[in-house]
């Protein structure tokens, strides 16, 4: 199953193609009919700054609504993906997603507290981003303070305790919630959804995820190196502990920005780099570009049809689970039993 | 419901008639049976729309609030009141009441307003059975908030107040049915309530956040499905199209101009946008209690203009003095009608 590395080139064109024939669709359907020679034109006239000469309405919904949501859900499900594989192979576990240094739920308590004092959503989206920042940096100072023979199991340890403390700290958050405005807010947060997505939020969104996914695109034979052994990196020249920092700041930047557009997605950090080492291999050069385009890929379709299937839109997160959970059973049945 | 009614008039007419009786009998609307002391001087209200049932009708039996009031919110209603302590809430939606400190304040009756269903009733047994203080559970419905009114003020003793402030919700209701019921279906303007900062949250059909729409008759454009509050898409929004948005949110009516999208739609380029005010409590939505009624004639004209004709600055000045017990001063009334989105453009 696992495709040879001289056909990898020619499997990613191929998984391209099929998300931008993905794309295409996305941007074709929706709960507002659009005809697609339409989808066209207006695309089009935005390419040139013309006017598509459609109603105003139309304007909107593909440029406003439908072109900024289709972005976001590529970039989170991307974001996702690279920090999910990044951190697969920085802590040699296929079973670590993104989340395991807390960043979620740094994310989730910044946007709690940030809906308790009633702030507007650009205000929300940065208390998010801050919050995840500063849970994965607590997580990182107290490892590095206790130090120890193991520095990633001290690191996933301390994720685990700093995210319940995050995790308390967001059932306070509800607790003191109005039950009848902020608490519906929070919990509606917390699932996750695109529906917000506008135009204005994709260039901090945009931004961070570009940035790191292009410094792990950089550290790639590093990062390959430091998931064989400590020992053997330390052998090459290489610092493990300021490469292990570099994977971790860009991984939560990459996180942190997705999480707070689109709230915590579970499943896709966690099922798509695995689903993609299956395909390509442990080797970061060709598992990084392939998680990307699956998770982009995974995300945008998952996205479409939150939105597309009832007048009420359904949590990209909850449709992740559930599809993501059989998927997941069916690779890892594939995955052990060939291995026997 | 009409028996229910009935019987509770009967009892509190029993009770006042014979001051030597003890203790009466009370069945709330989950058809619990209740029995309630003779005189009931300490009430602990469980939650927020009980709350203000008891600041109408009886306030100095309150004892206390299940939250603090806020600054903003303390200055309209009196100061003894505004006061009073925190005890937090009881309500099945999250409690934050501790049952030793309610008990310390020695309530005679707890009262709840809201939801009559298994999950709430069976929580009243409960309560019950463990403080041994009577608890009594009432219908929070927009619809039913006479029968309330003359229900507790029959449960607090003071049935004249009671007929009071239940003939005066029933006049507002049944004036705005009879103007509305002569309007077409064509001419009922079809209506989004976008709560949450994007705007993006709203009621279904049937959910208790948007029963002042279904009451006036308006068209919920979220109303074919039923349901409690909901995300939806943009993109519905500009499908469903609404001639009049209406919102509890500043952050979203600040937004709603800005954003080129919300543009395309109807209620917003007719400028029919309109954000409910929220002092001392919500004219539109939370907490769903009687506090809605002064809602309801606000979001009259607003729906159907020229039709009502209500002297608005009148009718709150009223509505005030009558729900919490003080009179605003013309200042005040200025001030929250003259909040951006509060009044018609």
């Amino acid at each position: 199953m696992i495709l040879p590395r001289t056909r990898f080139p020619a499997g990613i064109a191929i998984a391209l193609v099929l998300l931008l024939v993905l794309v295409a669709w996305s941007f074709t359907v929706g709960r507002f009919a659009v005809a697609t020679g339409d989808v066209i034109r207006v695309l089009w006239a935005s390419l040139f700054g013309e006017e598509s000469g459609l109603a105003r309405n139309v304007d909107a919904i593909v440029l406003q609504v439908r072109a900024p949501r289709v972005a976001a859900a590529l970039c989170v499900g991307a974001a996702l993906a690279a920090a999910g594989a990044a951190y697969q192979n920085l802590f040699r576990n296929p079973l670590v997603s993104p989340d395991i240094l807390g960043v979620s739920a740094g994310c989730a308590l910044g946007a709690g507290l940030a809906v308790l004092a009633s702030l507007p959503i650009e205000a929300i989206q940065a208390f998010a981003f801050v919050g995840g920042l500063i849970a994965v940096g607590l997580v990182v100072a107290i490892g590095t303070w206790i130090g120890g023979r193991d520095p990633i199991l001290t690191l996933v340890l301390t994720g685990v305790v700093v995210g319940s403390l995050f995790g308390a700290g967001i059932a306070l958050v509800k607790y003191v919630a109005d039950p009848y405005n902020q608490l519906p807010a929070i919990t509606f947060w917390l699932l996750g959804s695109f529906t917000g997505a506008l135009p204005r939020d994709l260039p901090a969104t945009l931004l961070p995820i570009a940035l790191s996914v292009a410094a792990l695109w950089l550290l790639r034979w590093r990062i390959d190196v430091l998931a064989l052994s400590e020992d053997e990196a330390v052998s090459l020249g290489i610092d493990a502990k300021r490469l292990r920092i570099a994977i971790i700041v860009a991984a939560t930047l990459s996180t942190a920005s997705a999480v707070s557009l689109a709230g915590t997605i579970g499943w896709i950090g966690l099922l798509v780099p695995h689903a993609a080492r299956m395909l390509t291999g442990a080797a970061f050069a060709r598992l990084l570009p392939l998680s990307i385009v699956l998770g982009a890929g995974f995300m945008l379709a998952v996205d479409t049809a939150c939105r597309t299937m009832f007048a009420t839109e359904i949590p990209p997160g909850v449709v992740t689970a559930f599809v993501g959970t059989p998927v997941f059973i069916v690779l890892l049945a594939v995955a052990f039993r060939r291995s026997q | 419901m009409k028996s229910v009614r009935f019987v509770a008039v009967l009892l509190a007419v029993l009770a006042l008639a014979s001051p030597a009786l003890a203790a009466r009998e009370f069945t709330d609307d989950a058809g619990r049976k209740v029995t309630l002391p003779d005189r009931i001087e300490r009430v602990y209200a469980a939650g927020p729309p009980a709350s203000v049932l008891v600041l109408a009708l009886a306030p100095d039996k309150l004892i206390g609030w299940t939250r603090h009031f806020r600054d903003d919110e303390s200055q309209w209603v009196p100061k003894k009141y505004a006061e009073l302590p925190e005890l937090g809430r009881l309500t099945g939606r999250g409690s934050t009441a501790n049952v030793e400190v309610v008990l310390k304040e020695k309530p005679d009756v707890i009262v709840d307003v809201g939801s009559t269903r298994e999950t709430y009733a069976s929580l009243a047994d409960r309560v019950q059975s463990q403080t041994g203080i009577p608890y009594v559970l009432l219908d929070g419905h927009l619809e039913t908030t006479p029968a309330q009114l003359e229900k507790l003020a029959s449960v607090l003793g003071v049935p004249e107040r009671g007929k009071e402030l239940s003939a005066y919700a029933s006049r507002i209701m049944g004036e705005l049915r009879d103007g509305i019921a002569a309007i077409p279906m064509d001419k009922r303007p079809t209506i989004y309530y976008a709560r949450g900062p994007q705007g993006l949250q709203t009621g279904l059909g049937g959910s208790i956040n948007v029963e002042a729409i279904e009451l006036l008759g308006a068209k919920n454009v979220a109303g074919g499905e039923r349901g409690g509050l909901t995300n939806v898409g943009l993109e519905q929004v500009v499908l469903w199209d609404p001639e009049v948005i209406v919102t509890n949110d500043p952050n979203f009516y600040r937004d709603v101009w800005k954003l080129p999208v919300w543009n395309s739609v109807s209620a917003v380029r007719s400028k029919r946008v309109y954000l409910s005010p929220h002092l001392p409590f919500g004219w539109f939505d939370f907490p769903p209690g009687a506090n809605r009624l002064i809602g309801l004639i606000w979001l009259s004209d607003i729906l159907y203009p020229g039709t009502f004709h209500h002297d608005l600055k009148r009718e709150v000045a009223r509505f005030y003095k009558l729900f919490y017990q003080q009179e605003p001063t013309a200042a005040q009334v200025d001030s929250l009608l003259a909040e951006p989105g509060v009044s018609p453009r």
